[in-house]
Formats: structure tokens, C-alpha cells, sequence
């Protein structure tokens, strides 16, 4: 049952197969079981057996609220959930819990999902492995899948097995983790430069960035206001249509959400793409691809030829100034956003009462790590009077010409680019490490984050496994607000690829009994 | 010293008016001097400060003072700029303060429909170029009361510019002698009220009330275009009636929700400006003249001793009457300005530029606001001076008090005495009880109707004016009785009976045969001693123009 999809396991839930309370005993054990991944920061037990009792009831009643009613879902520890910790996974939001619940939990909730838990991320979700965090790393549950581990059988290694655990990627990889390890049907992360797509594909699923403005920010603890959507990790296309279905529409809450009423839809099943334009651009064909990811990629877009549709070659010629642009923007708004967490309302206050000025110096040594405090040091060195111009104001104009490249593109005909997600499959902890968060992040985010310099939706496919056995993921780009466009396109890719389900039995035999894994389907790009 | 060069612009004068100017009880409707304008369009160049030096004791320099004025005002409004809470003063501490207030993390402004509606009014009313765009800023500095480490605020393109303010200050001796200045009105921006810090010393430790962090404020920037304390405080004036006639602020200063901070330099004319400081939280109208002239004078004296002017800021003790450097503004302070990211650009519409089929919850329509401006305090005064040929002073004088001019109005509704008689009643007699006993308008025992019954017994010559007088204080102090009774109870009528009247003239002339003589021989003014003393005989009941009559009758004969 929980190897299910989460469209799967609501028909389910809709014919009595499996009672919501059940559901909610199978992913908590699992939580239980796999807490060694460090997925979740917070296990709302208690809160979510309530939320699955009165799911129960309503099924009994026959008064369902609907496609997610009794759906165990998790949430990234950077949206605030009433009642229960928020973390950050930040020693300044350490035993912090909200009055209040951001927009996108209270839908949830309000469809009758039933939160499990507040999954791990890099502290205030600044960093792209999920390793830097207050609460230690998430570890990939690919590293303990059998495919990986077959493959890894046959080179000889002589390393400890544990030892050689892979990243998730991030900074949602406690949510991908979490969806990944079949503890949960769907997740919320954040996307600020590529923090959704980025864990997906290196964890297997789908990960799904909407249009700014589509999806309320209202209760996300912010990294980044102008470029932070909050994300949808799923197994499938399908049920990220659904989440968003759930998620879209204007909030009162949030100036920036869009005016414009969403109606909630279901993603049509694409038969003919004949009449579809992909783009792929040449600026992504970067020296730091692996040839695997190269080679998937070009086997995609092969695919799509294949059945008919027009790929070209598009340029987005601004795309190399993206990361250095990003860094202005996202650290001036860093230092900006930042600046609340001073030890008098909420959160982290250190011992030191000599004077205000040395609490709040103080507390903020203590609070906020290395990378954290990094971040808010350049972000006010740009911010400065004399600065201000020659960073700041360059960076918002080159941010202006990378999403006029988008915009060019799109008028040019294109329906969707396809790009890789991730320069390669997920690394070993060790080997991540090796280099520093901010070179990290600069590396990683490089398909991803121009995206959010745009606005546009964007969706990370798991497409086939690596020669490692683990999960490589393709990027679909789509035009603003174009959602359900780029959903159906993606939903038309993922059937065809038929990615492979992950196999955990090794690892938790005695639970075996709880996966249905269906047969392995055929992997049309296999290499 | 320069104070004697300045003196003619100085606090002084105004209080001599106090019997019929706006006094300061716990600064309600303060009077910060009311003046004004004899002839229409006599105003001053702007873009050039009066010069207002004159010759000091050595007669070698001169100086002249350039100041410029920024102005928060309190907008008044049920909830806060961008959050649900309320707005209320002298509320419990914390009890309204929203989680956006309090700078939950996760939380967004949403800006407060009646906060940009009061912007508009306020620069409409002030003749400035309204932005149909405008943008919001983070300002960021720490401090204990700006929960967020920033404050909302429009730096770079805000709601309003390019305005102007008229004023009007004495130019003479006289009261009378006004001319009209205008201050040009760089801008007007939106933007965050912060919480208010109480620092208890005792147990050196610092209380916070969010009650007012994220009020929204009018930060109303006049150019350096005035000269003095006086000048500053007459334009201080102005602006608060205009906002309180507009009601986008309650302006009452007292209360806080209309702070000054002032920039002030000097310089010898001809030459460039000086350095400036910059006087910080001018929140009383009683000292916000004498805060300026006092740094003013003290600049002048700094310079004139061979020392440097900083550019500081500073603060006025008004114990001490100087102003002091303020300790915890030392140094630079770079606010790091950035685009507010969370507000999009804030669009406003002309009846023109009005989408179709826009949803007017949606929308602010710049004309439809226009159309229904209030009338302005300038406009009131000069209704009041043409309607019922007042003096422009007294037309200031009216305004200058809270709800005196509607006092005035009713009386005037309600009696068949002159205008000028119920202006004369209402500035002198009412108004210098009220000031007399610390009493605003509405707390008057005398209300409007008592006024005009009085005034209209003294207009049909029932009773004298001294009666009316004493009609006047006993309707003070015995609240509830109509001035008939207290004519009728006290016998003030006057005499009607003439040949009664006679006798006791026949009677003061028979006692008085020296001033009879003095009459006689020519001296005018000895038949108003006579009139006297029979108004004294009769206990003030007797008209003064019968009894002139009479003894001129008598006299001649």
C-alpha cells in the first residue's frame, strides 16, 4: 500500500481497502523504522493521529473532503505549522512553534491530509545537499536501495559500507527523503534556486516548482521573497497536478499571489505531442555535466523526436551570469530577512544582558551557522550606500535580461525546455563535504536557478538510473503560469520513461510485507 | 550672540494674542501662533528662505537660517499599514499587536486600503503630483522596537511629490500686518510607525510596546524653505489643521501622532549653506519654535567663536531650552536600502487610466478622491471673512481651537446678534474662560444655544453688555440655566422706565455738580464719568446710550 501513488491510495481509501488510521500506523512505523535517513526534524504523532481519526470518521459518515482526505503528507521545517516546532533547522528557531499555520499547511489540512511530520533541510534552506543543518544530514535512501547496492557489490571498494552514504541533495531533501522512503504520498518544499527540483532527482521523484505567484508564500519562512515558491514532491506527475490543484489560487495573505481564480483540474493524458516544440537550450550544455546526465538528456530529446514533436536548439544567452547574480540577490535578501531573528520576540536569546546590542550580537553568533551568518555578512556588504549600485542594482538588471531570455524563447515558439536537473546523480557524504556550501550550491544550482530569476514553473522527472544505480532526473521548463501545460507534458515524459520503483526490502526486511512493489517496469532509456 | 537679530520672529508675540489664540492645554489644538494674510497672493518666494538676519551687536556679519522640516503623522485609521490590528492609543501594552507585527517569521504586509487613500487626500490637499506608482522599501537598523530590523517605507519612489504648504506669520508689529509663505513639499511617503521602547533604569533593562510598530505614518518632507522657530512652528500648525480637516491624521501632538524632526543650518547670505544637524523628535508644540531658534542661535555662536558645526543629531532638552547631541546616534548610519519584496508596486488610477471593469474594491480612483476633498482650513477662513467680515486674524483665531468654529457657527445659527459681535463674544469672553480654566471647547459649561439667547437679549437691548457680562459668568459657574432666568432672578433687565431713568440721572448730575461743570466747559470726555456713575446707580441695568441721551438732554438745557 504505501508503495503506492497518492492517487492510488485514495481510491483505496475511497473503497475501504485500507481505513485512514491504518495508512497512518504504516508510514509512522516506517518513519520509525528509517529515522537513520533523518528525514524528519519533528514526527507530529499525536497531532496526525488526531487528523487520521477524524478522517476515519468522516469516511465512516461517508463525508470525505476529498482526493486527500486521510493522505499522510510531510512538510518542510521552514513552513510554520501551528502548534508544532518549526525549526529551520536552525539553533535561532529552536523550540520555536508558530501560532499559526502558513497558507499551504491549512489547505492541506483543510482537505483533510494528515501531516506526519516537519521534514529536515539545510539550515533556513541555504544549501543544496541537506547537509547543513542543525540537526545533522539527510541521508539519500538510494544509498540503501538494493539497485544501488548490487551495482556497488561489484566494485570492490573496501570502504565501510555505511560510511558511504549519499546525499539527497537540497535543501528539501528531508521532504524527497521522505516521499522517496515511502513515508509519506506527498511533500511541501521550498524552491528558491532549485531546493524542490534539485532533491528530487537525486532522490527519485518528482519534484515541481510552480510559477511564482501561483502558490501562496503566506507562513514560508523566507530565504529569498522575490524567487521562494513553495515546492510539491510526489511520485508522480499526477499527484503533483493534485497537490497543486489544492495549493494554486490568489491568498489574501500573500500581495503576490495572483488575482486570477484557479480551479482545481486534473491533468489530461497526452496521447499525440506531434504538435509540441521543445527546446533545448545549448547554454545548459555545461563542461561539469556528467556524460550519464548528457546522455539521458539527449536520449529524452531523441524520445520526443521520436513520437513527433519539434525539438530545436534554443539560446538563453545570460544564462553564465545566473550564479553570480543569484548571490547578490539572494544574500541581500538574506541580510534582510534575517535581521528579525534578534532574541526579543521569539526564538534564540542568549544569556549575555550587558546591553541590547550585545544580546543581539550574541544571540546571533549562536543562532545562525557559519553559512547562515556568511550569507547575511555579503548580503550587507551589496546593501551598502556605496555598494548598492554597482552590485544590487546590476544584479536586478541582469536578473531583468536572464528572464528576458526565457521570455524570448518562449515567443519563439517553444512549449517547454528540457534540460538536465542536476549535473550528476547524488554524491556520498564524504565526497560533498569536500567542498565548501557556497561552492556547492553554485555548482548545483545551475539548471534550476534561473528558473527562479524568472518566476517560471519548472518540474524536476526521475528518468532512469545511473550506472550507479541511482535516480537521474530531467528538468522541464514551462511559460508563466502555463502549470498544467508543463505538467501534462511532463506526466506524457514520465510514462514513457517508466521509471523504476526504488527497493528498500534489504534494508527493512521485517517490514517488507508493508511494500507492494510492483514489478519492475521497462526502462526505456535504459543505457 | 544673534539672538537679538532673530528676536523679531520669536516666541514672544503670539502669547500676547493668547486671549483669542489657541493656548496649549496638554498640547489639544496648541497654538504654535496664528497670523495672517492681509492681501491675497503677498507671499514670499519660496525656493529663497527669508533672510532674517539682521545686523549683529558688532554690525559686521550677518546669518541667516535655513530650515527644513520632516513630519510623521499618524494616519488615522482603524488597523495598521499592513497588518489587521488595531489602532488605538494608551491601548495595554502588546494588546495589538498582530503576528505580522511582532515579525513572526512566514508572515506578509498587506497594505491597508484606508493608509493609501489618506496619502492620497493629504497630497491632493497639498497640491502635489500624485504617483500613480509608487514603491515600497526595507530601511534597515536595529533597534528593539522594529521587530523586523526594518521599516516599510517608500524611499525611492513615493506616493507623493512636489507639493507646496502656505502658511502665514506676522511681518510687523501688529498683529494684523501677516504675509503668506509657502514651503515647497519634497514628498510625502508611506510608511511604518515602530514600537515604542520604555527603558527602566532602575533595573537597567528596556520594555517593549509593539502596540504601535506598523501604524502607518505620513512622512510629509517640507524643503529647507524656512527661516525660524516661528516659521516652522506657523507651518507645523498649518499642516495639522489640513490634516485634521482631512481627517487622515488626528495630528495631536501630544499623543504622538504628529512628530517633527528638524534640519537646521546657517550661513552668511550669498554664500553656500552651512553644515546642518539635524533636531530630532520635536514632539511638543510649545517647544518646537524654541528648539529651532535655540539651535539656531547656538550654530550662529559656535561659528562665530571659530568652532565647526557637525553634522550630528540632536535633541532639545527642554529643561535646559538647548538642544544636546544624541548619544545613541553617533556615527554613520547606512539604513542598506532595498526593494520590499513581498509589496508589488503600489498602482494608482485616473478616471482616464481606469480599467474597464475594474472591481472598485480593487482600485483607487486619484479623481473620485479629489472630487470629494473637504474644504481646507484656507478656504473655512476665507468663507469666514467674506461671509461675515471678519478680521483674518480672528478667522485664524477660530481655527486655531478644536471645535471653536463650530461653537461659533451654532451661535451665529441661533442668534439675531451681529457676526461681529458673536466673533468678538466668542475669541475674547468664551475663549478666555475656556483658557482661563484649562478647558477645551467641548468641556464649556456654556453651550452654543446659552451663547446665542445671551446674545440675542444683548442684541434687542434686554439687558446691557457689563449685564451680559455678568449673565455670562453666572451661566459658567450654574450649569442648566437659561440666561432669561438669570436675567429675571438677578433683576438685570434693563430699565425700560425712562422717566425713572431720568430721576436718577437728575439725581448723579445734583451730586455731581463738578463734573457737570466740566461738561460744561467742554470737557467731552467727563459725560462718560457721568454715564458711569448712573450706570452704577442703576446696577448696570440701564442702556449707556439712553442714558447719554438723557444727560445730554439735560445738559444742553
Amino acid at each position: 500500500m504505501l508503495g503506492r501513488t497518492l492517487r492510488e491510495v485514495s481510491a483505496a481509501l475511497k473503497q475501504g481497502q485500507i481505513t485512514p488510521t491504518e495508512l497512518y500506523q504504516k508510514c509512522l512505523s516506517l518513519i520509525k523504522k528509517t529515522k537513520f535517513l533523518n528525514a524528519y526534524i519533528t514526527v507530529s504523532e499525536d497531532v496526525a493521529l488526531k487528523q487520521a481519526e477524524d478522517s476515519e470518521k468522516r469516511y465512516k459518515k461517508g463525508h470525505s473532503l476529498g482526493d486527500l482526505d486521510g493522505i499522510p503528507i510531510a512538510v518542510k521545517d521552514n513552513f510554520s505549522t501551528s502548534g508544532i516546532e518549526t525549526t529551520c533547522a536552525s539553533n535561532m528557531l529552536k523550540g520555536y512553534v508558530p501560532p499559526y499555520n502558513a497558507t499551504v499547511v491549512q489547505k492541506l489540512l483543510d482537505q483533510g491530509a494528515i501531516l506526519m511530520g516537519k521534514t529536515n533541510l539545510d539550515e533556513f534552506a541555504m544549501g543544496s545537499g541537506s547537509t547543513d543543518g542543525v540537526f545533522g544530514p539527510v541521508k539519500n535512501p538510494w544509498s540503501y536501495s538494493k539497485q544501488y547496492r548490487e551495482k556497488r557489490k561489484q566494485k570492490p571498494h573496501g570502504e565501510k559500507e555505511d560510511s558511504n552514504w549519499l546525499i539527497t541533495g537540497g535543501s528539501s531533501g528531508g521532504s524527497a527523503a521522505a516521499v522517496a522512503a515511502f513515508t509519506c504520498f506527498a511533500a511541501l518544499g521550498s524552491d528558491t534556486g532549485g531546493s524542490t527540483r534539485n532533491p528530487a532527482a537525486h532522490c527519485g521523484v518528482v519534484g515541481f516548482k510552480p510559477s511564482y505567484g501561483l502558490v501562496s508564500r503566506h507562513g514560508l519562512i523566507p530565504l529569498v521573497n522575490s524567487m521562494d515558491v513553495p515546492g510539491i514532491l510526489t511520485r508522480c506527475v499526477d499527484d503533483a497536478a493534485l497537490v497543486l490543484g489544492v495549493l494554486a489560487g490568489h491568498d489574501p495573505k500573500d500581495s503576490t499571489t495572483v488575482q486570477d481564480p484557479v480551479k482545481p483540474f486534473t491533468l489530461p493524458t497526452l496521447t499525440d505531442v506531434s504538435k509540441l516544440c521543445i527546446g533545448i537550450p545549448k547554454e545548459y550544455l555545461a563542461p561539469e555535466l556528467s556524460s550519464e546526465v548528457r546522455s539521458f538528456w539527449s536520449k529524452a530529446a531523441n524520445l520526443f523526436e521520436s513520437e513527433g514533436a519539434k525539438v530545436i536548439e534554443v539560446s538563453l544567452p545570460h544564462t553564465s551570469y545566473s550564479i553570480v547574480c543569484y548571490h547578490v540577490l539572494c544574500t541581500s535578501e538574506v541580510a534582510s530577512n534575517m535581521a528579525r531573528f534578534d532574541g526579543l520576540e521569539y526564538g534564540h536569546r542568549c544569556d549575555i544582558d550587558v546591553s541590547t546590542e550585545a544580546m543581539y550580537a550574541a544571540t546571533r553568533r549562536e543562532g545562525f551557522n557559519d553559512v547562515v551568518r556568511g550569507r547575511i555578512l555579503s548580503g550587507n556588504f551589496f546593501l551598502l550606500k556605496e555598494n548598492y549600485e554597482n552590485y544590487f542594482i546590476k544584479a536586478q538588471k541582469v536578473r531583468r535580461l536572464i528572464a528576458n531570455d526565457f521570455v524570448n524563447v518562449f515567443n519563439s515558439g517553444v512549449d517547454v525546455l528540457l534540460t538536465p536537473t542536476t549535473l550528476s546523480d547524488a554524491v556520498p557524504y564524504l565526497e560533498f563535504i569536500k567542498e565548501d556550501n557556497r561552492t556547492r550550491s553554485a555548482q548545483d544550482d545551475i539548471f534550476t536557478q534561473a528558473v527562479n530569476m524568472a518566476g517560471l514553473p519548472a518540474v524536476s522527472v526521475p528518468v532512469a538510473l545511473s550506472n550507479q544505480g541511482l535516480p537521474i532526473g530531467l528538468q522541464f521548463i514551462g511559460r508563466a503560469f502555463r502549470d498544467q501545460q508543463l505538467l501534462t507534458i511532463a506526466k506524457w515524459f514520465e510514462k514513457q520513461v517508466q521509471f523504476p520503483v526504488i527497493q528498500l526490502q534489504e534494508l527493512m526486511d521485517d517490514c517488507s510485507s508493508v511494500f507492494e512493489i510492483e514489478k519492475l517496469g521497462s526502462v526505456s532509456l535504459k543505457q | 550672540m544673534a539672538a537679538p537679530m532673530l528676536r523679531w520672529c520669536y516666541l514672544g508675540r503670539r502669547w500676547v494674542l493668547a486671549c483669542i489664540d489657541g493656548g496649549s492645554r496638554h498640547g489639544r489644538g496648541a497654538a504654535i501662533g496664528f497670523t495672517s494674510s492681509r492681501k491675497r497672493g503677498q507671499s514670499s518666494v519660496a525656493q529663497q528662505p527669508l533672510i532674517t538676519a539682521q545686523k549683529s551687536r558688532k554690525g559686521e556679519h550677518k546669518w541667516a537660517a535655513v530650515v527644513g522640516l520632516e513630519i510623521h503623522a499618524q494616519i488615522s485609521s482603524n488597523s495598521k499599514l499592513f497588518s489587521g490590528s488595531q489602532v488605538h492609543f494608551a491601548a495595554p501594552p502588546n494588546s495589538l499587536v498582530s503576528f505580522f507585527d511582532a515579525s513572526l517569521p512566514g508572515t506578509l504586509p498587506v497594505l491597508n486600503r484606508r493608509c493609501v487613500e489618506a496619502a492620497v487626500m493629504t497630497g491632493l490637499a497639498l497640491s502635489c503630483r500624485i504617483n500613480k506608482k509608487s514603491l515600497f522599501d526595507r530601511k534597515h537598523y536595529f533597534y528593539a522596537d522594529l521587530p523586523a530590523g526594518y521599516q516599510i517605507t517608500q524611499q525611492r519612489l513615493p506616493i507623493a511629490v512636489n507639493g507646496s504648504l502656505a502658511y502665514s506669520v506676522c511681518a510687523g508689529k501688529k498683529p494684523s500686518q501677516v504675509i503668506t509663505k509657502t514651503v515647497r513639499i519634497k514628498q510625502i511617503q508611506l510608511e511604518q510607525d515602530s514600537g515604542k521602547s520604555l527603558h527602566d533604569e532602575l533595573r537597567s533593562q528596556t520594555l517593549i510596546d509593539l502596540n504601535r510598530a506598523g501604524v502607518g505614518l505620513l512622512e510629509v518632507v517640507l524643503e529647507p524653505d524656512m527661516s525660524c522657530g516661528e516659521e516652522a512652528a506657523t507651518a507645523v500648525r498649518e499642516l495639522q489643521l489640513i490634516l485634521q480637516a482631512l481627517g487622515t491624521s488626528q495630528a495631536n501632538m501630544a499623543e504622538g501622532q504628529l512628530r517633527v524632526d528638524a534640519n537646521i543650518s546657517v550661513h552668511h547670505p550669498g554664500e553656500p549653506l552651512g553644515v546642518r544637524t539635524e533636531v530630532k523628535n520635536l514632539n511638543s508644540a510649545r517647544f518646537l519654535a524654541k528648539a529651532i531658534d535655540s539651535e539656531i542661535e547656538r550654530q550662529i555662536h559656535e561659528l562665530e567663536n571659530g568652532r565647526e558645526i557637525l553634522n550630528e543629531t540632536r535633541s532639545f532638552d527642554y529643561k535646559l531650552g538647548c538642544t544636546m547631541p544624541m548619544r545613541d546616534k553617533e556615527g554613520k548610519q547606512d539604513y542598506r536600502f532595498m526593494p520590499e519584496p513581498n509589496l508589488p508596486p503600489l498602482l494608482l488610477y485616473d478616471t482616464a487610466s481606469l480599467p474597464p471593469g475594474a472591481d472598485p474594491q480593487q482600485v483607487i480612483n486619484i479623481d473620485w478622491i479629489r472630487e470629494r476633498l473637504p474644504e481646507l482650513p484656507s478656504e473655512t477662513r476665507e468663507k469666514l471673512v467674506q461671509q461675515y467680515g471678519m478680521l483674518p486674524e480672528h478667522s485664524f483665531a477660530l481655527l486655531n481651537e478644536v471645535g471653536l468654529l463650530e461653537f461659533f457657527q451654532n451661535v451665529i445659527k441661533e442668534t439675531r446678534a451681529e457676526p461681529k459681535k458673536v466673533t468678538s463674544w466668542v475669541l475674547n469672553i468664551f475663549l478666555g474662560f475656556l483658557k482661563q480654566q484649562n478647558l477645551a471647547v467641548n468641556e464649556s459649561p456654556v453651550t452654543p444655544a446659552a451663547l446665542a439667547e445671551l446674545l440675542s437679549l444683548l442684541d434687542r437691548k434686554a439687558i446691557s453688555s457689563s449685564a451680559a457680562k455678568q449673565v455670562f459668568e453666572e451661566l459658567w459657574r450654574s450649569k442648566g440655566k437659561t440666561p432669561s432666568q438669570i436675567v429675571s432672578e438677578k433683576r438685570l433687565e434693563l430699565m425700560q422706565d425712562e422717566e425713572a431713568l431720568e430721576r436718577v440721572c437728575h439725581a448723579v448730575m445734583e451730586e455731581h455738580p463738578q463734573v457737570v461743570m466740566d461738561v460744561k466747559r467742554g470737557n467731552s470726555r467727563a459725560i462718560n464719568k457721568l454715564i458711569g456713575l448712573v450706570l452704577k446707580a442703576t446696577l448696570s441695568r440701564a442702556d449707556p446710550t439712553v442714558i447719554k441721551e438723557i444727560l445730554e438732554k439735560k445738559l444742553s438745557s
